[in-house]
């Protein structure tokens, strides 16, 4: 798939081969463009390779409804979706939604889970389905849930898929609508003339394209004010555990763990400010498994394999921005840290919006300049 | 020792043979062998079945980074034979797919 020329046009490009950048690239092909999608190079920071796999409705939101509501709206368009890419590439994500649960470890911990989303659920107009549960309610759940669960909150719209097939099964069907993916190294600049972008990467290759899309994760930090765009994203890093592969016994996935569809255990749920550093630090994995065996006494024995970190993309809000650039029309914006959960979203109406400016008024709580007004 | 593997010992310096068990049938091995050789050496043509395709495994890395080389031992699932040295009597058994969790922790 490498472009040998020095010169290539299409409708649109998409700069970040992630998760983000592939829904959006599908969805445009879905609508007829032509799309290239440029995807740095393994220098990348890569954030879609270390996600945990979470299709995750309760909490989102919490201080944003419109937030709570496209979350809502994803979950709902996921099982099209995952059978779209299990019908044309044969690559089964392992979607499963019938529900998850957030345990918590304290009293104060549940009570504070609680209230803030009967607050989603009052801003919802009641239509936001959860339930607090007691320890014996969890065990109906999880019977290996240990004594130190004060319980737990239960959302039945909660999912979990595996990251690494989606990301796969996204780029072979994108290939195989004539999608062209391109790893040309970062892109150095990106400039408007007319109505003509033109994207120059660090391996001096040009393409030209009438519309583009920053899907770059933290690098649209850098690449949104070429284009007149603001995107104020900064790391946060998540360590996650993974385990031996052992015989099914979690049977929902919860915040903190999860079993693949493979058997393996991934333990995960840190939130650190270190800056680009991807690593895993022995404290923090060490604080990861001693709630983990709080919450699941049997994975006592269970035995480690590997471990990484990831850097979430994140903005001083913690929610998305979706927004074209006024001063260069044709240059969008896309940027969120739930890359998993917003996919359907992303594929479907995000992308109908960019392939025929098609916006929804709701949206625009998500434009950047809620953190400059 | 079965004739049939396709493996052969390089001249080492021999010590006394110690038997262990692969799946029930006594063979004899080095001391100083990991479970992983014994294996090999002992003519099976493979150690576990995958946990979903259940498919055929056998040793591959011989360096504890492939995870190809599961067995049981002495009652304990998914154990490294190539990370794994022999000792006398080991029992030794195929890994068919993934671990049970529960059976360690709750024996009955």
């Amino acid at each position: 798939m490498y472009i040998s020329e020095n010169q290539k046009s299409s409708d649109t490009c998409v700069i970040g081969g992630g998760i983000v950048g592939l829904a959006i690239s599908l969805g445009l092909l879905r609508n007829g463009h032509n799309v290239t999608l440029l995807d740095e190079n393994d220098n990348g920071l890569r954030a879609s390779r270390g996600n945990f796999g979470l299709v995750w409705v309760q909490g989102k939101g919490d201080t944003l409804p419109q937030y709570a509501t496209i979350t809502r709206q994803s979950a709902k368009l996921w099982k099209p979706f995952a059978d779209h890419l299990n019908a044309e590439t044969g690559i089964d994500i392992q979607l499963e939604q019938k529900g998850g649960l957030y345990l918590c470890l304290s009293e104060d911990e549940l009570q504070a889970r609680q209230a803030m989303l009967t607050k989603i659920q009052q801003a919802a107009k009641n239509d936001y389905p959860f339930s607090t549960l007691d320890l014996a309610q969890v065990r109906e759940f999880f019977p290996e849930a240990g004594p130190e669960v004060t319980g737990a909150t239960w959302c039945p719209e909660d999912g979990h898929l595996n990251p690494l097939l989606y990301l796969r099964a996204m780029t072979e069907l994108f290939l195989k609508h004539g999608g062209k993916l391109v790893h040309q190294g970062q892109v150095i600049s990106l400039k408007q003339q007319d109505k003509d972008f033109t994207i120059t990467t660090q391996n001096n290759t040009v393409f030209h394209c009438g519309k583009v899309i920053l899907a770059a994760g933290l690098g649209n930090q850098r690449l949104a004010p070429m284009v007149g765009l603001n995107a104020p994203v900064q790391p946060n890093r998540g360590q996650v555990l993974v385990s031996e592969r052992v015989r099914n016994f979690l049977h929902y996935p919860t915040g903190h763990v999860r079993q693949t569809g493979e058997g393996t255990v991934q333990i995960g749920d840190s939130k650190e400010d270190v800056g680009l550093n991807q690593g895993t630090t022995l404290e923090t994995m060490a604080l990861i498994a001693s709630r983990a065996r709080k919450m699941f006494p049997i994975l006592k024995d269970l035995r480690l394999v590997r471990a990484w970190g990831a850097l979430r993309v994140m903005t001083p809000d913690g929610y998305p921005i979706y927004q074209q650039s006024l001063s260069n029309p044709g240059a969008y914006l896309v940027t969120c840290h739930s890359g998993v959960t917003l996919g359907a979203f992303h594929q479907g109406p995000l992308a109908d919006w960019i392939a025929n400016n098609d916006f929804d008024p709701a949206w625009e709580v998500f434009n950047a300049n809620r953190f400059t007004l | 020792m079965p004739t049939d593997s396709h493996f052969n010992r390089q001249a080492i310096r021999e010590s006394s043979p110690i038997p262990v068990t692969i799946n029930g049938q006594t063979i004899m091995v080095q001391p100083n062998d990991s479970v992983a050789a014994a294996i090999l050496l002992s003519g099976i043509e493979m150690n576990r079945r995958t946990p979903i395709s259940g498919k055929k495994r056998a040793p591959y890395c011989m360096m504890g980074v492939c995870f190809d080389c599961l067995v049981q031992i002495n009652g304990k699932e998914n154990i490294q034979a190539c990370m794994t040295k022999v000792e006398a009597n080991m029992d030794i058994r195929t890994q068919n797919g993934a671990r049970l969790i529960h059976h360690d922790l709750n024996p009955s």
